[in-house]
C-alpha cells in the first residue's frame, strides 16, 4: 500500500473557507474577561454595593420605615458598644466559635481516622453521617428544639433511664449556660459532618508509600499521627477550620430557631442580635452597626489562615 | 505478645465507638423525626411512655394535616422553583467564570480566585440589612422573585470556584486537540470541554441546590406572607401556633424536607470533594 | 508548498527566555526533529508553530504565509500531542471524524473519509471503542488518523512515544517513520530522546537554552558536531571529552580501542588508559576508567564491541589507541568546534 498522499497542495479541498482572523472567541486576553465578566458584575452588584449599603447605614439614622438617610457620624456605634446586650453578644460570638470548633477540631480527626478502612456498610454510614449538613439549618435546628423539648426531651427521658439524673431533668434550653451548651452542641452537630468529609479527602491525598515508610522506621500510633499525618493534612484542614469559623461567627438560624436570642438575651450573638435590632426592631441603622463588628472579625481571620496555609504549602 | 494483641483489640474497640457514638449523635435526630411523625398524639405527649416505643400503631394523620391543614405543599413547591431558577442562573453566571479561572487568566486568575472566595467574608446576615430596603424599593418585598435575585450571590462564588476545580482536572491538550482540529478556544469549551464535565456541573448543580433549600436569613427578611414562603422558612416559623407545637406534623415536615434530598446529594458528595480539593490546594 | 519557517522567532515570559532567536527553514515533506534536554525550548517553538503561544518576536511561516495571526485552526496544521489528546467522550469514529465536522464537511463524505483514515493505520475493527478501552499503540494510530483525515500541510508531534512502554516505543517508531514516508507531509518533531531523534530524522535541530546549536542530517551531527554540548548529548555512552590546557579534546568511546585493534590504517594517538570497571552488556563491553599521563586523571568510556575479544582486566594500564581522523577539538571557553591541535 505505498501511495502518496495528496497533501499540501491541495490541502484545501474543504466546503468552506476557515474564518481566518483572530476574533474575540480565539483571543486569550479578551475572552477570559468576557467569560467571567458577568459573574463578577452580579456580585459586584449584589454584594460589593450593599456592603458599602451597610457601612453608610452604620454610620446613618435609617430605620425600616423608609426614614431618613442621614449622616450621624459613630453615634451607632457609641450607642451600642456600652450597652450590655451587645456585650454578651460580642462575648457569645466568640464563644460559641471557639469551643465548637475545638470540639469539632477533636471530633473530625477522630472521625476521620475511624474511618481510614473499608469495612460493610461504610457507604450506609457515610450517608448517615451527611445528613445534618445536608439538611436545612432550620430544619436540623427544629429537630434538635423537639430533643432539648423541657417536658418532652427524649435527652432527658434516657438520662433518666438511665439512672443518671432524678426527677424532670435539665432545662436544656431555659437556663444560660446549657442553653449555650446546646448551642454549642448544635452547631457541632451541623458542621462535623463538612469537617470529616474534608478531612477524609486531606487523608487520601496522602500516598500510600509515606505509610508504610513511617511503619518501617517503626513509628507507634501517636507519633505516626501526629509526626506523618497530621502535618500532611494541615493544609487542607486549615481551609476546613477557616469555613467552620466564618460559619460559626456569621449564624443566626441556629439561635434564632432555638433559643431567640434568649433566656433573657443570653445567647445573642453579633449577627442574632443585629437581625433582632435592624428587622424585628426596625432601626436599620443599629442592626448594620452591629453587623460590621462582625467584618474586621472575618477579615482578622482569613488573612491569618491565608497566611498560615500558604506556608504550609510549600511541599 | 498479649500485650500487642491488647493494642489491636483496644485499637479496635475506640474506631467503632468513636464510628457508633458519632454516627448516633449526627443521625439520631432524623430517626427522632421519623418516631415523632408516626406516634399518635396521645401516646407522644405521654410522659409514662417509652418515647423508643409505640404503644399505640402508627399513624398518619400528623403527615396529611401536613398536607392538608397547613401550606407546606406550597412552600415545597416555592422552595423547588426558587431551587430549580437559582440552579439555572447559577450555571450560567459560574461555568464559564470557572472556566476563565481555570484556564485564562494569568497572575491576576489565582488572585480574582482567592477574590472570590473572599466574598463569602461578607455573609448574608450583614448584607441582609441594606438588601431588605433594595428589595423594598424593587417592589418585591413578599416575592419569591426577591429571592431569585438576590439567592446566586452566595451559590454563584463557590460554584465557580468549584468549577474551577473540575475543569483544572481536564488535561489542556484535549482543548488545544480540538482548536487544532478547528473549533476556536470559545467553541472548544462548549464541544469539548463541557461533555466532558457534565458530571461536574452537575454536582454543582445539586450543591448550588441544597444551598438554595437551606437559605434562611434572606427567605424570613423578605417574604411575610405565608403562602410565599420556602420550605425552610414555613415549618420554623409558621408550624408553630402560638406556643403550641404540633411536633407530629413538625416533624414529618422536617423529615421530608431533609431526607430525600439527601438521599440525591450523597450520590454526588465524592465529586463535590474531588472539585473542592482541587480548587484549595493546587 | 508546505514548508515551515521561522524567522527570529524569540519568546519570553517576563524575565525568562525560553526561546532565544531562531531560524528554521524546512524542506518540504522532510521529517524534522527538534532535539534537546528539559527546558531547551522546542516544545515552547513547536507551540508557537501551532498556534498556542504568540512569539514575543520574529516571523512564521507556513507554506510562505506569515501565520503569526492567525489562530490554530486556520493553519492547516494537525498535531499529535504526548498524550494523545483524545477526546474521551467519545468513539473512535468520532473522535476522527471530529476535525471534519468542525471544517464543516458534508455529512454524506465523512463516513468514507473516516474510513480512509482508519484503514492507513489499520483501526477499522476499531471504530465502535471508546479511548479508554484501547492500548497505547491504538491510541497513537487512532491519534494520527485523526491528524491525517484532514489532510494538513504540516504534522507536529509533540512527544508522541514518551507515553509508551520500552518494548512498544520501537514498533511505534517504525510504523511512525513508514507512515511519514508514505503521505510525504512535512514533520516537525519533539524529543528529548537522542536515539528517537537519530532513528527517526530527516535532519535534526539540536537546542539549548532556546538556542539552536546544530542542525544536520544525524550523520553530520554524530561525526561532526558543531559545539561540545552536540557532542556529548547524542550518543550513547556520551563522548569522551578531556580538558588540556585551553582546549577540549573529544572522541567516542567506540574509537576508543586497545592498541592494534583499530580497523582503519590511518595515523592513531595512544593513550594509556587504567580500567577501573568492566560492564559486560553482550554485544559491547564498556569499560570505565582514568586515563595517565597528559592527561592524567580525567574520566573516559571505552566501548569495546564483542568481535574485540582482548582480554582487560580491572586495575590495570593498557594502551589505547584513537585514530586521528575521529578526534575533535573543541574550544574550552565558547565549547564551539575548532580544528585540530598537536596534543
Amino acid at each position: 500500500m505505498s501511495f502518496r498522499v495528496q497533501t499540501a497542495s491541495t490541502a484545501n479541498n474543504l466546503t468552506r473557507p476557515l474564518n481566518r482572523r483572530m476574533s474575540i472567541v480565539d483571543s486569550e486576553r479578551w475572552l477570559g474577561p468576557f467569560l467571567i465578566g458577568p459573574a463578577i458584575l452580579y456580585i459586584v452588584l449584589l454584594i460589593g454595593i450593599p456592603f458599602f449599603m451597610a457601612l453608610y447605614y452604620s454610620v446613618s439614622n435609617t430605620t425600616t420605615g423608609g426614614g431618613t438617610l442621614g449622616f450621624v457620624g459613630l453615634r451607632n456605634f457609641s450607642n451600642i458598644i456600652d450597652t450590655p446586650k451587645f456585650q454578651t453578644a460580642l462575648k457569645n460570638t466568640f464563644i460559641f466559635a471557639l469551643f465548637s470548633q475545638v470540639v469539632i477540631l477533636l471530633l473530625s480527626n477522630a472521625l476521620a481516622l475511624a474511618l481510614q478502612k473499608d469495612f460493610r456498610g461504610k457507604g450506609l454510614l457515610r450517608f448517615l453521617m451527611l445528613l445534618p449538613w445536608v439538611a436545612p439549618i432550620s430544619i436540623g435546628t427544629i429537630a434538635w428544639l423537639w430533643i432539648f423539648d423541657s417536658t418532652y426531651s427524649v435527652l432527658n427521658w434516657t438520662l433518666r433511664m438511665l439512672g443518671l439524673i432524678q426527677g424532670q431533668g435539665f432545662m436544656w434550653l431555659g437556663l444560660p449556660h446549657l442553653a449555650m451548651g446546646s448551642i454549642i452542641a448544635v452547631h457541632v452537630w451541623r458542621q462535623l459532618p463538612l469537617a470529616t468529609v474534608i478531612l477524609l479527602a486531606g487523608h487520601s491525598s496522602i500516598p500510600k508509600d509515606i505509610h508504610d515508610a513511617a511503619a518501617v522506621d517503626g513509628a507507634g500510633f501517636w507519633r505516626h499521627f501526629f509526626q506523618v499525618t497530621l502535618p500532611l493534612i494541615l493544609p487542607i484542614s486549615l481551609v476546613a477550620l477557616l469555613f467552620g469559623l466564618i460559619f460559626t461567627f456569621t449564624d443566626m438560624v441556629i439561635i434564632y430557631n432555638l433559643t431567640r436570642g434568649g433566656p433573657y438575651d443570653t445567647t445573642q450573638v453579633l449577627a442574632s442580635l443585629a437581625f433582632y435590632t435592624g428587622i424585628a426592631g426596625g432601626d436599620l441603622a443599629e442592626g448594620a452597626a452591629i453587623a460590621l463588628f462582625l467584618f474586621p472579625l472575618l477579615l482578622a481571620v482569613a488573612y491569618g489562615f491565608l497566611r498560615i496555609a500558604h506556608r504550609t504549602e510549600i511541599t | 505478645m498479649i500485650n500487642q494483641q491488647v493494642k489491636i483489640w483496644g485499637g479496635q474497640a475506640a474506631r467503632w465507638s468513636i464510628l457508633g457514638g458519632l454516627t448516633v449523635f449526627l443521625a439520631f435526630p432524623f430517626f427522632w423525626m421519623l418516631i415523632t411523625a408516626f406516634k399518635r398524639t396521645g401516646d407522644l405527649y405521654d410522659l409514662k411512655h417509652n418515647p423508643f416505643v409505640f404503644y399505640e400503631p402508627p399513624t398518619l394523620e400528623h403527615i396529611t394535616r401536613l398536607f392538608s391543614e397547613t401550606h407546606y405543599g406550597e412552600w415545597l413547591f416555592n422552595t423547588a422553583i426558587v431551587g430549580v431558577l437559582v440552579v439555572l442562573i447559577t450555571l450560567v453566571l459560574a461555568v464559564p467564570a470557572g472556566y476563565a479561572l481555570a484556564r485564562l487568566t494569568g497572575g491576576w486568575g489565582e488572585k480574582l480566585g482567592i477574590g472570590i472566595f473572599l466574598t463569602y467574608l461578607v455573609p448574608p446576615t450583614l448584607l441582609f440589612i441594606p438588601l431588605s430596603r433594595v428589595i423594598v424599593n424593587l417592589h418585591l418585598d413578599d416575592s419569591l422573585w426577591s429571592l431569585v435575585l438576590v439567592y446566586p450571590s452566595f451559590t454563584v462564588p463557590f460554584s465557580a470556584w468549584l468549577m474551577m476545580g473540575f475543569f483544572k482536572a481536564i488535561p489542556k491538550d484535549v482543548e488545544e486537540a480540538a482548536m487544532v482540529d478547528g473549533y476556536s478556544r470559545l467553541g472548544a469549551f462548549f464541544r469539548v470541554v463541557v461533555p466532558i464535565s457534565l458530571a461536574g456541573i452537575l454536582t454543582v448543580a445539586i450543591f448550588s441546590f441544597t444551598l438554595v433549600m437551606q437559605e434562611f436569613v434572606y427567605a424570613v427578611t423578605f417574604i411575610s406572607s405565608v403562602r410565599n414562603m420556602t420550605v425552610g422558612v414555613g415549618v420554623p416559623t409558621f408550624l408553630v401556633h402560638g406556643d403550641v407545637y404540633f411536633w407530629g406534623s413538625l416533624m414529618a415536615g422536617c423529615f421530608i424536607a431533609s431526607v430525600p434530598v439527601a438521599v440525591i446529594y450523597n450520590f454526588f458528595v465524592d465529586r463535590f470533594i474531588a472539585g473542592f480539593t482541587m480548587g484549595a490546594i493546587k | 508548498m508546505a514548508t515551515v519557517e521561522t524567522r527570529g522567532v524569540k519568546k519570553h515570559y517576563g524575565a525568562v527566555v525560553a526561546v532565544n532567536g531562531v531560524d528554521l527553514l524546512t524542506r518540504d515533506g522532510e521529517f524534522l526533529v527538534l532535539l534537546g534536554p528539559s527546558g531547551c525550548g522546542k516544545t515552547t517553538l513547536l507551540r508557537m508553530i501551532a498556534g498556542f503561544e504568540t512569539p514575543t518576536a520574529g516571523e512564521l511561516l507556513i507554506g510562505g504565509e506569515r501565520v503569526n495571526d492567525l489562530p490554530p485552526r486556520a493553519r492547516k496544521i494537525a498535531m499529535v500531542f504526548q498524550s494523545y489528546a483524545l477526546y474521551p467522550h467519545m468513539t473512535v469514529f468520532k473522535n476522527i471524524a471530529f476535525p471534519l465536522k468542525a471544517q464543516r464537511m458534508d455529512k454524506a463524505s465523512i463516513p468514507k473519509k473516516v474510513e480512509w483514515a482508519a484503514s492507513l493505520f489499520g483501526i477499522g475493527h476499531l471504530m465502535e471503542r471508546k479511548p479508554r478501552e484501547l492500548s497505547g499503540g491504538e491510541r497513537q494510530r487512532v491519534a494520527l488518523a485523526r491528524a491525517l483525515v484532514r489532510e494538513p500541510a504540516v504534522f507536529l508531534l509533540d512527544e508522541p512515544l514518551s507515553n509508551l512502554d520500552a518494548q512498544l516505543r520501537a514498533s511505534a517508531r517504525d510504523e511512525l517513520q513508514q507512515f511519514q514516508r508514505r503521505i510525504g507531509t512535512t514533520t516537525i518533531y519533539v524529543t528529548h530522546d537522542q536515539v528517537e531523534a537519530m532513528g527517526l530524522g530527516d535532519r535534526i535541530v539540536v537546542m539549548k537554552a532556546g538556542t539552536v546549536r546544530q542542525i544536520g542530517t544525524p550523520q553530520e551531527i554524530y561525526h561532526e558536531p558543531a559545539d561540545a554540548f552536540v557532542a556529548r548529548f547524542v550518543g550513547s555512552p556520551p563522548m569522551n571529552l578531556l580538558q588540556h590546557q585551553n582546549y577540549l579534546l573529544g572522541f567516542r568511546p567506540e574509537h576508543f580501542l586497545p592498541r592494534g585493534t583499530q580497523n582503519g590504517k590511518g595515523k592513531v594517538s595512544t593513550f594509556s588508559f587504567r580500567v577501573t570497571r568492566v560492564e559486560y552488556l553482550g554485544a559491547d563491553r564498556l569499560l570505565y576508567g582514568l586515563l595517565n599521563g597528559a592527561f592524567a586523571d580525567q574520566k573516559v568510556i571505552a566501548r569495546l564491541p564483542s568481535t574485540v575479544t582482548v582480554n582487560i582486566q580491572p586495575e590495570t594500564n593498557y594502551d589505547f589507541t584513537v585514530e586521528d581522523k575521529e578526534l575533535k577539538f573543541f574550544d574550552a571557553s565558547t565549547e564551539l568546534r575548532i580544528s585540530a591541535r598537536p596534543l
